[in-house]
This record gives C-alpha cells, structure tokens and sequence, in this order.
C-alpha cells in the first residue's frame, strides 16, 4: 500500500526544524522503540527514511502543514480518512515514541544547508573548490567522477555535507576506483565501470574507456581511499554551507 | 576409477566406450547408412523414428543414459545427474570450439529453460513478455532452423513472483508437456507444434502459476505450483498423459486432520506457500518420485506461523502411483529466511562407508550440503558448502542444530547465507566418472530483517553487495570480494568437502554439466560460457556471449557431431568441435 495521495488535503507545507520540548523528555529507548514500530510499520509506505511520499519528509520533519507532536500522535492512531494512511492499534506512548523518534531524527539531520546560499555555492564549486576537474553538472565538467547533474534529488544535504567533510565515510558501489598496473609498469587508474572474471573496464583520468585482460596484467585492485579530498580545511563553514545548498538544488536541470 | 564409484557407472563405462568408438567410425562413413544395425544411434535415423508413433517411450526416459545423443528429460536423465557419457569434446580439444548456430527468442526475459535433444531435433522455450506470448520451438538439432514454433498466451492474471520464465519442457510419446505461468499444462504435438489438450491445474487469479519443466512417470505427467510468495497453499499433482486428467494431488501443506498440519499455527497453513518451482527426480527401484518444496510464507515473519511448517524447505518422497508421502526430510525446519529447497534432487548410486547405497546429493540454499538414503529418506551427512552462520551441525536425526539469535529482526541480523542463497535454483551436475558434485554457490552475506510479514513491496533485506536476480543483459559488477562473489565448487559426496572451486568476481545463476570426458560445463551472471577440467577446476575455454547466463548447459549429437547448448541472454547457443 502506498500513500501518495495522503496528507496531499493537507494545507501548503512548511519544514519544522526543531526539536519538540516533549520529544526531549524521551528517554533513548523510547527513542530506540519508536524507531523500531516506524521501520517495522510506518516504513512499509514511507520508506526505511519517511521520504518515500511526496510532498512530506517524516526524517527531516517536512509535512504538509505544521504539525505539532500531538497532531502527529493523533495521525499515527487514527489514521487520515480517505486517504491510503489507515488508522493503527497503537497505544497513545507507542505513538508519542514514534514521533520522538522522528524528531530525533529530523534533528540529527540538521544541516549548516540551511543556511547556505546556492549561488555563491556555485561559483565556489566551479572555481575555488575546483570540483569540476572531476565531477559533472549539466554536460560540464569532467566524467570521472560521479555526475552531480540530480544529485539534489539523490541525497541528502547531511550526505552532502559528509562527503564534504570525509570523502572516505561512504563510497556508492558505483562510484569505486580501481587500479591496474600492465607487466611494463604502467599504472593506471580510473572509475570502475565493470570488473569480471577475467576483464576490468575503467573510465580513465582522460576520460578514455579501457578495457584490461586480467590475465595480461601485473596487479590490479581497488582503490581504497576515496579519491575525492577533504574540504574540511579548504573551505569555511559558511563556504560549505553554500556548496551544500548548491549541490541541494540540483535536481536534475539540464543545459538545452 | 576409484572404488568410490557407483557400480553403475563401472559397468557402463565400457559400453560407452565402445560406443564412442563406433561413433568416431561410422562419422566417417556417412550418415545414409548409420543407423543400420546399431539401435542406440537413434540420432542417425531421424527421417524413419520420426515417423514413427509414440517416439520416446517411458523405457527410453527411463534408461536415458544408454542414448547418450540425446537429452530426453530437463537434467538429462531421471536421476537428474546433468551427465553426459558423450567424449567427442575432450579437455585437449574444447578450445577448439566453435559457434554453430544461435537461436534468438523473441521475447526479452531471462531464458531459463534446458532444451530436450530427440533424435536429431531440439525442444525449447522462452517464456512470455508482459502481455505476450511463450515461444515453444522444435530446431533442427544441426541447424538451428524452426521446424515449428508454437505461441501461447498466458492470461493476463498470471503473476509469477521472479519472472515469466520456464525452465523447460518434457516428452512422452510424441507429446511435449509444458507448464505456463497462468498454471496451465499443456499437451503439444511434438511433430507439429499443436496444442493437443490444456489443462487449468490451478486458477492464475489465485497466484498461482507454473515455471519448472514437467517430470514423466509412466503414463503420468507430474508438475508442482509456484506462488509460494504470493501466498498460495502449494501441491504436486500427476496428470494422465493422454487426457489430462488429474490423477492425485499431494498438498506440500497438510490439510485440518493430516500428520503435520500441526505444524503450522492458526490458519497459517492455508497461505503458507511450501511452492514447487523445480523439476523432480524418479527412483524407478523405489517407485518413488522425489521434488523439492519452496519457503514457507510469509518468509521472513515467522510470528504468524508457529512450528516447523511441515513440508516447506524439504524434500518429499512420493509414491508416483498413489501420490501418497512416504517419506520426507525438512532442510530448515521454521525458515525465515526464504531458503526455498526446490534445487533438483541428483540421486546417486554409491559406496556409502562400504557399501552400495542409493544416496540423494542436495546443495540447499540454506548453504547446506546433504546426503540422504533415497529408499528411506535417512539423513546421511550434511556439511556447509558456503560460509554459514544460522545453523551448527545437526542432531543424531539430521535436524539442524539453530544458532541461537540468528533470525530476522526489525532491525536487520547479519545472516548467511542471505536471502537469495548460496545456490538457487540452478541445477547442478554429478559426474559418477569423477566422483564429483558440482555445484554452482554464492558466497555472500547479508542483512535480513523481518517486515512485517511482507507487506507491501520487498523491503529490509541487504544482500551486502547485493545479489539481485538473475537478468537477461549485461549489468556491470562492482562488487568487491567480501561482499560476495560466485563459484562452480567441486565436492566429495563421501566428505562433502571441496576438492576445487572455480571463483567469479559476479554471482551466477548457472546449472552445471558434467561429461564423461572428465570436463565440466557452465556459465554465470557475467556472460560468460566456460568448460572447466572436472578434475581440478582448470579453466580450459571460454567465450563471452552478450547476456546473462540462466540455464544449464546440455549437450547432444547428432550426425556423429556432439554439440554443447547454452542459453545466455535471450538467446540458445550451440558449439560444435571446429571440422
């Protein structure tokens, strides 16, 4: 069952960032419990991260209209009639974790975002932050690393931020780097695009496809280390909070 | 040859022999006077036996393995060995072949069915697209040119869980037998491509539908349901050959009032799946005819369904007469981890401990490894093939001994094998040459949580790395190795311990050949088609065909020519030695 069309009656929504004073009264397993009956129940329509129904966005605390913790308890327990959001069995401090766990969430997800301004985020991202030597936005920029063209629509600006700040913290399977030295030493590395049996295939540093025969080469692996740099001495808080807040408006516009 | 060979194999292998001989020579010859005098080359006098009625008899399924030209049943034989006595490709010579023909299905999905070869002519499939249609084709053997094609439309309820595949047909007489996603037998005219009777075994509306190639016994068609995911009760059920009629019907969930009913709580029984979605093996010693059972459902909430759930996740063994069960051994009892047991049961004659012992092969999803009497269903040895975490050996009655914690949570537990297995439904192979089990496995971990008894769409499982279903195309692999990886393993049926393994870097939906030839056939996820020395594991050749490999390799002859078949894609491919 999806809820699409839930909450869609609800008034023009609004982004409420803070944390509930009553959610601060919840111990961490109420928090831990609440966590539990969302991933168990409420997960099955809104995604493992409450993003998955449009316009709301239980993670970051995005509804419709503003909500306060009881309304949101009220919800959770009655359900929104005519719409796909049935109403629940649980008891009224089931629901209150639930909604604990959501503002925990939605606080731990808190970004210096919010207060970026996504034009100077760009200029910095194009110039200063010589970003585009490896990633691509709308056709420019190079192809080695991951195309930042949707990247809005894809993560997070707390995701955003951390690849920021430690690059090595989470590499996407496919955006891995491999190494392949040939048996007259030369080494070469690039962009994974496929790895078998007995081939590798890179995107090479100049942007060259090439395909290696395991068999003919002198060693070959991954790269362990994220190839993108840390940011967290080049760029200062209210830099990274633009380039945040430009990566966060990509959403997948493209150059005509 | 060891003295771990099966009697069987030793008596035979000179006939084999002799015949290879005689194969060589009368090749030379022509084939105008080959079938003259020698009855197994029936390959040879395809215009005469094609002619004639009632072309494959049940003696001729039954004794497979003295026409070793043909492929007559989806794993070659009833024993299900996937072995071929055939010679003419040899370690020294496979990098000699070559491309012969290839048969290009019209359809799209993953090609997952092992064709039959009949005297000269071959039998296959390729399930329907969305709102399609199967394609069932007779090809000249040498060829590859359509000798007829027949199209049949599922109804447009069918809603198979994994795909709108078929693993193969059967034959009987001049009849091809076909299950259909909507859960529809067919009857077809061999020679002709007809439609001769259709049978509704089950309502597709109700989710159920078929997918594994049917099993022949006697005069008897016998097939089991898929659907166990969309929670149907399943049943095996034997069909009169020549009307359709139903004969019996075994339901893999007893009934209110039937020994292991109890098994299940509540009314869980009534939806507990237990599907069968894989071809059966047939002892005809024992008069008993053997099939694997799927999970039971839902998978991964165990919570609504109490007790063992008695006969998910086993093997059962059934009187082919009467349908009756006359034995049955559970692999994971209570699973919540989706470890369906429809691998094909390889039934093997050993030396088991010193003497001659009619023995049951089974590499199980569970990641476990097992040998079983096949008379009486008694558990022999069980050995994990992969990295396993869930179970640690086994009581003095076979039952697996559970690792306490080591079930789905809210919040995800590492489990392995994880949920799509260490093999799945790809057949694997015994050679009574070597002495060797060779078995297509993953060696993965994962994550799997339980949801809420699946509601909704598949959530909170994480194979680490992922092994997503098998595919038609391409798609590339970025997998490290500790994130999981496939292989062909070779094992000691005595030990169960690995004697080789051949690693990929992607996993492999792949069956397994053996030949007599001391070589071993097979493919994976990564396109390849590659023969392996079944001795040691040697890679020997290999050709990358454009798709992904989701079939068995089979292997034939015809005009004194032995060709090996390999479905990749949504293609069938056929290699011959280079002339």
């Amino acid at each position: 069952m999806r809820m699409n069309a839930c909450i869609l009656t609800l008034a023009i929504g609004v982004a409420w960032a803070g944390v509930s004073p009553s959610a601060q009264h919840n111990t961490a397993a109420d928090i831990e419990d609440g966590g539990r009956v969302f991933q168990n129940t409420c997960a099955n329509c809104h995604g493992p991260d409450g993003n998955e129904v449009a316009g709301i966005d239980l993670g970051r605390g995005q509804f419709r209209r503003p909500m306060t913790d009881q309304d949101l308890a009220q919800i959770i327990r009655s359900g929104i009639p005519g719409t796909p959001m049935p109403a629940s069995n649980f008891s009224e401090e089931q629901a209150a974790r639930v909604v604990a766990y959501l503002r925990s969430v939605a606080a731990s997800r808190q970004s210096v975002s919010a207060v970026g301004d996504p034009v100077r985020g760009k200029a910095l991202f194009e110039n200063k932050g010589t970003c585009m030597t490896c990633h691509r936005v709308s056709g420019n920029g190079s192809r080695l690393g991951p195309d930042l063209t949707n990247v809005g629509q894809l993560r997070r600006a707390i995701e955003l931020e951390r690849s920021l700040l430690d690059p090595d913290a989470e590499v996407l399977g496919n955006n891995r780097f491999y190494h392949v030295t040939t048996k007259d030493g030369v080494t070469t590395t690039g962009r994974l695009l496929n790895l078998d049996t007995f081939s590798v295939q890179l995107l090479d540093s100049k942007e060259q496809l090439r395909s290696f025969v395991k068999s003919d080469v002198r060693d070959h692996g991954f790269v362990d280390k994220s190839t993108m740099p840390s940011f967290k001495e080049k760029l200062s808080a209210q830099e990274l909070a633009d380039v945040v807040s430009y990566l966060v408006s990509l959403k997948g516009k493209t150059t005509p | 040859m060891t003295t771990r060979e099966p009697e069987r194999a030793r008596r035979s292998e000179p006939q084999r022999a002799r015949r290879s001989r005689r194969n060589t020579g009368l090749r030379r010859i022509g084939s105008l006077i080959l079938g003259v005098g020698f009855v197994t080359f029936v390959a040879f006098v395809v215009p005469l036996t094609s002619l004639s009625a009632q072309q494959v008899t049940f003696d001729r399924l039954l004794h497979a393995d003295r026409e070793p030209q043909n492929w007559l049943s989806y794993s070659g034989t009833v024993f299900n060995q996937r072995y071929s006595p055939l010679t003419q490709i040899t370690p020294g010579n496979v990098k000699n072949l070559e491309l012969q023909w290839i048969w290009q299905a019209r359809s799209l999905e993953k090609f997952e069915a092992t064709a039959l070869a009949v005297d000269g002519v071959l039998y296959t499939l390729q399930g329907p697209p969305v709102q399609g249609s199967y394609q069932v084709v007779a090809l000249d053997a040498a060829t590859g040119r359509p000798f007829w094609t027949l199209e049949y439309k599922p109804a447009p309820e069918a809603g198979p869980c994994c795909g709108r595949v078929s693993r193969g047909l059967a034959i009987l007489g001049d009849t091809l037998f076909l299950g259909t996603i909507d859960a529809h037998l067919l009857a077809i005219d061999a020679k002709t491509g007809k439609i001769l009777w259709d049978k509704e075994t089950a309502r597709a509306v109700d989710k159920y539908s078929i997918t594994h190639a049917p099993l022949v016994l006697k005069d008897k068609i016998i097939v089991g349901v898929a659907g166990g995911d969309r929670g149907i009760r399943a049943f095996i059920a034997a069909y009169e050959a020549r009307t359709g009629k139903e004969m019996w019907r075994f339901y893999t969930i007893p009934g209110p009032g039937e020994p292991g009913n109890e098994t299940w709580s509540g009314d869980s029984w009534k939806t507990g799946g237990a599907a069968v979605w894989n071809s059966g093996a047939y002892d005809a010693d024992a008069n008993l005819v053997y099939f694997g059972t799927g999970n039971p459902w839902p998978d991964r909430d165990g919570s609504v369904r109490l007790g063992d759930n008695l006969y998910s996740d086993s093997v059962v063994a059934l009187d082919p007469d009467t349908g009756k069960l006359k034995w049955h051994y559970q692999f994971t009892p209570h699973d919540q981890m989706d470890y369906d047991s429809t691998q094909v049961p390889i039934l093997a004659d050993l030396q088991w401990q010193g003497r001659p012992r009619k023995v049951m092969l089974w590499a199980n999803r569970n990641g476990v490894a097992y040998v079983l009497d096949r008379v009486t269903g008694e558990f022999l040895l069980g050995k994990p093939f992969v990295r396993v975490n869930w179970m640690e050996g086994f009581d003095k009655n076979g039952v697996p001994q559970r690792v306490p914690g080591k079930l789905p949570t809210p919040e995800g537990e590492l489990i392995m094998p994880t949920v799509l297995g260490a093999t799945n439904w790809a057949p694997a192979a015994y050679s009574p040459k070597t002495g060797l089990f060779y078995v297509s496995v993953w060696e993965n971990t994962g994550t799997i949580a339980v949801s809420g008894g699946g509601r909704g769409r598949q959530r909170g499982v994480a194979g680490t790395g992922g092994t997503p279903m098998g595919q038609a195309t391409l798609t590339p692999n970025l997998k490290k190795e500790d994130e999981g990886f496939g292989a062909v393993r070779a094992f000691d049926p005595h030990t169960l311990d690995k004697k080789w393994e051949f690693k990929m870097n992607d996993i492999t939906w792949a069956g397994v050949l053996a030949t007599a030839s001391d070589l071993v056939l097979s493919g994976g996820k990564e396109g390849y088609f590659f023969a392996l020395d079944a001795r040691t594991g040697e890679l020997l050749w290999k050709i990358a065909l454009g798709g992904q490999v989701n079939s068995g390799p089979m292997t034939y002859a015809v005009n004194g020519k032995q060709y090996v078949t390999i479905a990749a894609g949504n293609a069938l491919f056929a290699f011959a030695l280079r002339q």
